[in-house]
């Protein structure tokens, strides 16, 4: 049984892979450790996961500006998520995004999607047509 | 500009900025007069340099004034703090290829203080979170959150999506908080910003503030909003009765929230999550942002006369460095120990290769922001005043 959630027009092109998943925040300066591609900061609930070729699926973006360059670092170093879902993004990860082409999509219509995706569901992301299919 | 007639740099300039504006359902495009770039080369790395190398190849000009964020490398200053022969030529290639585009290379996160501050209703392209919610809420101008990338499309464009803070409803506030405990000093203010911050959490949340009884200083300001986008993603608030867009709570739409209580207790318990009495200290930072020259008066004040135990870093902007080495203050804060570091910033410095190298682990800082950022980067950060980081730096312990 596959289930379709729809949301807002997002940024990149089709991609399907695993679903990682916490409600928690996400800023790639404040939380990760880019070169193991691991959660590093002790607070945030992925703390010590890899997120290398995951769809990470978080609440919001915090924290600074950096991430719009470190997206695309990440990217062209092949340790990366292969997409990343928020309930709502803000300016920085979506503009990081566009220069990085990775998928992003946030404002699911049928609400929280930290609740309706479970990690370890297989996703299949669709940002121009604004819909994420869990398999 | 998007077929490619003007170049590649502005088709691609032109193409990103579509991008991110269809997300945000922008209409238009907006004229801007400035714009300002984050790009350390912690973050940028060689892909991002080359990217940069690629856009100055292709002819690329800005065309408007358009500043820099800090770098990760003061040139007179990296191999003593560890960082390496290749940290620096990212550096230079960045400088080189920006300065190629017409790029002004500032090196600030001040620059409203340094530079050119915006003015009330003044469109703008700003990267930094500091600078952005400074600009928007004590200058009233008008700009998201621009990242590196964005920013260098807007100075190359002129313009950027209408979206977010540069339309009317998004600048109403969406929480009222009170306070109940008066901010006295730097930290105090930064304090409030990382609690009301945290209270508001996301880009989208427009946080006034009432019940203030002062007016914040221009680097008590600096802390409050340096803070608050650190903790909260948050780009804008308003003091009522203080910032320009709010001379009354329901000059933005204030008077109709709930009141949320900030109460001391909420401060207290914010402060006890940084350190305590006793604890060794490694190094002492004052960053985060770049000081003033009055910041830099300060510490310099307090540092005469006494010598280190702890490594002490101080991070100021170009333009206040100058100021500083003629004023004697520089001379006076090292002679104590510490090292002055220009246009730079210590969270963005490598951070992580630089406390590795030198053993940092327990950091002291008056900045909520930097104490904030570095849990991330292996540090066990700790948060005090002014005074009480110079007395810990004398003692090697916090007091």
């Amino acid at each position: 049984m596959s289930r379709e959630l729809k949301c807002h027009k997002g940024i990149g092109g089709l991609v399907e892979g695993e679903a990682l998943v916490a409600d928690d925040n996400f800023s790639a300066r404040y939380d990760l450790d880019r070169i193991e591609g691991v959660f590093s900061r002790k607070a945030h609930k992925l703390y010590g996961q890899s997120y290398k070729d995951k769809i990470l699926v978080l609440n919001t973006a915090k924290g600074g500006v950096a991430s719009a360059w470190m997206l695309h670092e990440m990217k062209s170093r092949d340790v990366c998520p292969k997409a990343i879902l928020f309930n709502t993004a803000n300016t920085i990860l979506a503009q990081g995004a566009a220069l990085a082409d990775l998928p992003m999509c946030d404002r699911f219509e049928d609400g929280d999607v930290t609740t309706l995706i479970k990690t370890g569901d297989h996703l299949i992301v669709e940002p121009q047509a604004g819909v994420v299919t869990i398999k | 500009m998007l077929a490619g007639e003007q170049g590649e740099a502005r088709r691609w300039a032109t193409d990103h900025q579509i991008k991110v504006g269809e997300m945000f359902d922008a209409v238009d495009l907006v004229p801007v007069s400035q714009a300002h770039m984050m790009i350390d080369p912690e973050s940028v790395g060689d892909p991002g340099v080359s990217f940069l190398e690629n856009l100055a190849d292709n002819g690329a000009q800005v065309s408007i004034p358009m500043i820099t964020d800090p770098r990760g490398v003061d040139l007179n200053y990296y191999q003593p703090l560890g960082q390496t022969e290749e940290m620096a030529d990212i550096d230079r290639r960045t400088i080189a290829a920006c300065t190629r585009m017409g790029i002004l290379m500032t090196n600030t996160c001040v620059n409203y203080q340094t530079v050119m501050p915006p003015i009330l209703g003044d469109h703008v392209a700003y990267g930094d979170t500091g600078v952005v919610i400074y600009s928007n809420s004590a200058c009233g101008a008008r700009s998201n959150f621009e990242g590196g990338p964005s920013a260098l499309a807007a100075g190359l464009t002129g313009r950027t999506p209408r979206y977010g803070l540069h339309l009317d409803e998004n600048r109403q506030a969406t929480r009222r908080f009170r306070v109940t405990e008066q901010p006295r000093e730097l930290t105090d203010w930064g304090v409030l910003g990382a609690v009301s911050g945290t209270k508001a959490g996301s880009y989208w949340e427009v946080p006034v503030i009432e019940g203030l009884q002062v007016v914040p200083t221009s680097d008590e300001m600096k802390h409050l909003g340096a803070a608050m986008a650190s903790y909260g993603s948050t780009p804008l608030f308003h003091l009522a009765g203080i910032t320009p867009e709010a001379q009354s709570l329901a000059d933005v739409g204030g008077h109709d929230l709930p009141v949320e209580e900030i109460t001391a207790a909420d401060l207290d318990a914010f402060r006890s999550s940084f350190g305590g009495k006793g604890d060794k200290v490694d190094v002492v930072v004052f960053a985060a942002p770049q000081l003033s020259i009055v910041e830099m008066q300060a510490v310099a004040g307090m540092c005469d006369g006494n010598i280190f135990a702890t490594a002490v870093i101080v991070c100021t902007s170009p333009q206040v460095y100058a100021d500083a080495m003629r004023m004697g203050f520089v001379e006076t804060i090292e002679g104590a120990g510490a090292k002055v570091l220009e246009g730079t910033c210590f969270y963005n410095q490598y951070a992580r290769e630089i406390g590795e190298a030198n053993g940092w682990t327990r950091l002291l800082s008056n900045s909520a922001k930097i104490v904030n950022i570095l849990g991330g980067y292996g540090y066990e950060p700790a948060l005090a005043s002014m005074e009480e980081c110079v007395a810990a730096a004398i003692s090697g312990e916090i007091q």
